[in-house]
């Protein structure tokens, strides 16, 4: 097994959990806890999947699915920041409602065949330095250099620019922004959107770029809900995310391709002989995800950070305590 | 609640001014907002079966025939709603406590598996008695569905890890866990599923009265029903008689207060999380053992647990209403099998479950319509 390969396919990869995971941290720093990741990153799959389809011209598809994803993520955004609901039944309803829609609109598109995929590149130069030029910068989805860019410039926005601070203050004490002349509720709905395209373009990333095709429930395969406990793990950091992210890509590549070859490490293959140990691998990702949630929420605890200290309620204006 | 907040909007001659409400509401009002919201729901899910080029009033009726049509139909849409009753009931006990527990399908998938171990570990040899395998398959699928509660919950109490993403990543490993031992152990021929279960090890059900009453002949309805309706009542009981109940609400409703009234969250977050965990492990043994006689993935984590948060909030949580709210969602489930497009029931409860939780806004604020004003 040549481990820079499954690095390079593992990146690919991760990238569906980068955009998903930054999505819903922007969201989380604004104080939405927005639950229906799956749910947009399904509505976005399809959708960037049947334009692509029906167009032929697959950019035409990305953008699709970040409006209509974004779109679908107004109805929690109204329903939690307006009518001041419960974020977490909000969440899981956008999670029903999305996958319930793209199956709908979606039936059919399984046998639809091949379409053009976005184009994948290598980085001239960059490709040249040992093992990271590899992995990181050869022949990858032009969607993989897009989620590059992403990381720095969320981490920057958040922590160094004007709007970031607003965004910060929104999540963290509401009634002070709104004494400073912030719109709390447009700046919640914006981000919730905000949120709500980086999932539509994860879904579209899947489906246009990493695994092409559209396969139901299946195109997803959870991968939403490992994004909402990413963001906890990384404490709402985007590089930590991005480290977190890559990391389950190169973890969800590697217990595809363990399975393949005959021999491992000089011994039988058990994985090839015995297909059924294969399901002890399907769960580690799973396992991964709650193993690294023990480790972010303990940390948070003994640090004493934690999430944006408005996260979940809705801001009310005139009410007292928050 | 604070006084009249200033949402105002302004029409052509009248306006409509959004007020906090200060009384509780009457009685029937609750109800009357729920049912309006799933009427709003499936107009909308009819918009949308349109858009996807089918017709929604044939839809709906064809849901309605398939499911309430005759008694034979509406034996079939009771065992549909029978696992949905337990699934809710594990549901509402959990959320009733503000704990989020998505993993009713897996709890529920892990309570087929730990009932099917019985018969095909074996524990107990074919032809044990009746009377002695279904109450031992009953208690291992409740055993089997309290230690997959359980996880989460000790990690929620121990290091506050949220267990929304944690059940819900338990609900795939469930999954595997029960392939891997479906295909890698009890394989029937190489297929993914056990040998069928021998006959002891069924639930009874109403056709094998029908020789002495021959108008149940065909009805599949089996012991699961009643075993779903007696839990509901011990959990109404436990719920709003107990003790114990009463320290779940007050925890849900405001922990602080419980904290400072003496009550032990962290052990009350774990007990609930088992008992949670063991409703809905019932509710896997009773499909397993009264419908699908074998262990199988497919029919088995066919989403009942998703369902069932689903029907938890459309009762509000009570154990009894949830009896009544699981027969619809069993009706819509069966019917749904029929329907094309086939992602239409799924579409249709995410749909009502949006407009319950925006139906949620109507019991807390008035809308007031002051005329003749501008």
């Amino acid at each position: 097994m040549d481990f820079t390969i499954i690095l390079q396919a593992g990146i690919a990869s991760g990238t569906v959990l980068l955009f998903a995971t930054i999505g819903e941290l922007f969201s989380e720093r604004a104080g939405v806890l927005n639950l229906g990741v799956e749910g947009m990153m399904l509505i976005g799959a399809m959708s960037a999947f049947s334009t692509t389809i029906a167009t032929g011209n697959p950019w035409l598809g990305v953008l699709v699915a970040m409006f209509f994803a974004g779109l679908i993520s107004q109805i929690h955004a109204f329903i939690v920041i307006t009518l001041q609901a419960d974020q977490v039944v909000s969440g899981l309803s956008l999670t029903f409602l999305g996958a319930g829609i793209s199956l709908v609109l979606g039936e059919g598109l399984s046998k639809a065949g091949t379409v053009s995929l976005l184009p994948s590149f290598s980085i001239p130069l960059l490709t040249l330095i040992p093992i990271i030029g590899k992995i990181f910068f050869t022949n990858q989805s032009v969607l993989v250099y897009v989620g590059y860019l992403l990381v720095p410039l969320a981490w920057y926005y958040i922590n160094h620019t004007r709007p970031g601070l607003h965004l910060r203050a929104v999540g963290e004490y509401p009634s002070a922004a709104d004494a400073l002349g912030i719109n709390v509720f447009r700046m919640r709905y914006f981000y919730v959107f905000i949120g709500g395209m980086l999932a539509g373009l994860a879904g579209a990333t899947i489906s246009l770029a990493v695994s092409p095709g559209w396969f139901s429930e299946l195109t997803t395969g959870g991968q939403g809900w490992i994004a909402i406990g990413l963001v906890i793990f990384a404490q709402w950091d985007p590089i930590r995310a991005a480290f977190g992210a890559y990391a389950f890509g190169a973890l969800r590549r590697l217990i595809l391709d363990i399975q393949g070859p005959l021999v491992l490490f000089g011994f039988n293959n058990p994985f090839y002989y015995n297909p059924y140990l294969g399901f002890f691998l399907q769960m580690l990702p799973y396992l991964f995800t709650v193993i690294v949630l023990v480790i972010g929420s303990r940390e948070a605890m003994r640090k004493r950070i934690g999430a944006p200290a408005a996260l979940g309620n809705p801001y009310i204006r005139g009410e007292r305590g928050k | 609640m604070t006084e009249s907040t200033a949402v105002q909007k302004k029409r052509a001659s009248f306006r409509i001014r959004i007020e906090p409400r200060l009384s509780e509401p009457p009685k029937w009002y609750p109800v009357a907002v729920s049912f309006g919201a799933i009427i709003v729901a499936l107009i909308l899910g009819g918009v949308l079966i349109s858009f996807a080029g089918g017709d929604p009033i044939r839809s709906y009726q064809h849901i309605a025939k398939a499911s309430f049509g005759d008694t034979g139909v509406l034996s079939d849409t009771i065992v549909k709603a029978t696992p949905i009753i337990l699934a809710a009931l594990a549901c509402s006990v959990a959320f009733r406590m503000k704990l989020w527990n998505i993993g009713a399908e897996g709890q529920f998938i892990m309570g087929a598996f730990g009932a099917s171990a019985i018969v095909l570990a074996p524990v107990l040899p074919a032809g044990t008695s009746r009377w002695i395998f279904i109450p031992v398959m009953m208690v291992a699928g409740m055993a089997a569905g309290a230690i997959w509660g359980f996880i989460p919950g000790y990690l929620k109490a121990k290091f506050n890890v949220n267990e929304i993403i944690s059940t819900l990543m338990l609900n795939y490993v469930a999954v595997a866990w029960v392939n891997f031992w479906i295909f890698g152990v009890w394989t029937e021929g190489g297929f993914q599923m056990s040998p069928k279960f021998p006959n002891e090890a069924w639930l009874p059900r109403l056709l094998e009265f029908a020789k002495t009453f021959p108008a149940l002949r065909g009805l599949t309805t089996h012991l699961g029903l009643v075993i779903g309706i007696v839990a509901a009542i011990i959990l109404w009981f436990i719920i709003f008689r107990s003790r114990w109940g009463y320290e779940i609400r007050l925890i849900g409703d405001n922990p602080h207060a419980a904290k400072y009234a003496g009550i032990n969250i962290t052990r009350n977050v774990i007990w609930v999380m088992m008992l949670s965990g063991a409703l809905a492990g019932l509710g896997g043994m009773s499909e397993v053992s009264g419908v699908v006689h074998r262990l199988q993935t497919a029919p088995i984590a066919a989403g009942y647990g998703f369902t069932g948060i689903i029907v938890a909030w459309l009762a509000k949580l009570n154990p009894l209403v949830i009896i009544v709210a699981s027969i619809l969602f069993g009706a819509l489930i069966l019917a749904g099998r029929e329907i094309q497009p086939s992602g239409v029931p799924k579409m249709i409860q995410g749909i009502i479950l949006v407009c319950l939780i925006a139906s949620d806004f109507l019991l807390r604020y008035r809308i007031v319509l002051d005329r003749g004003e501008e």
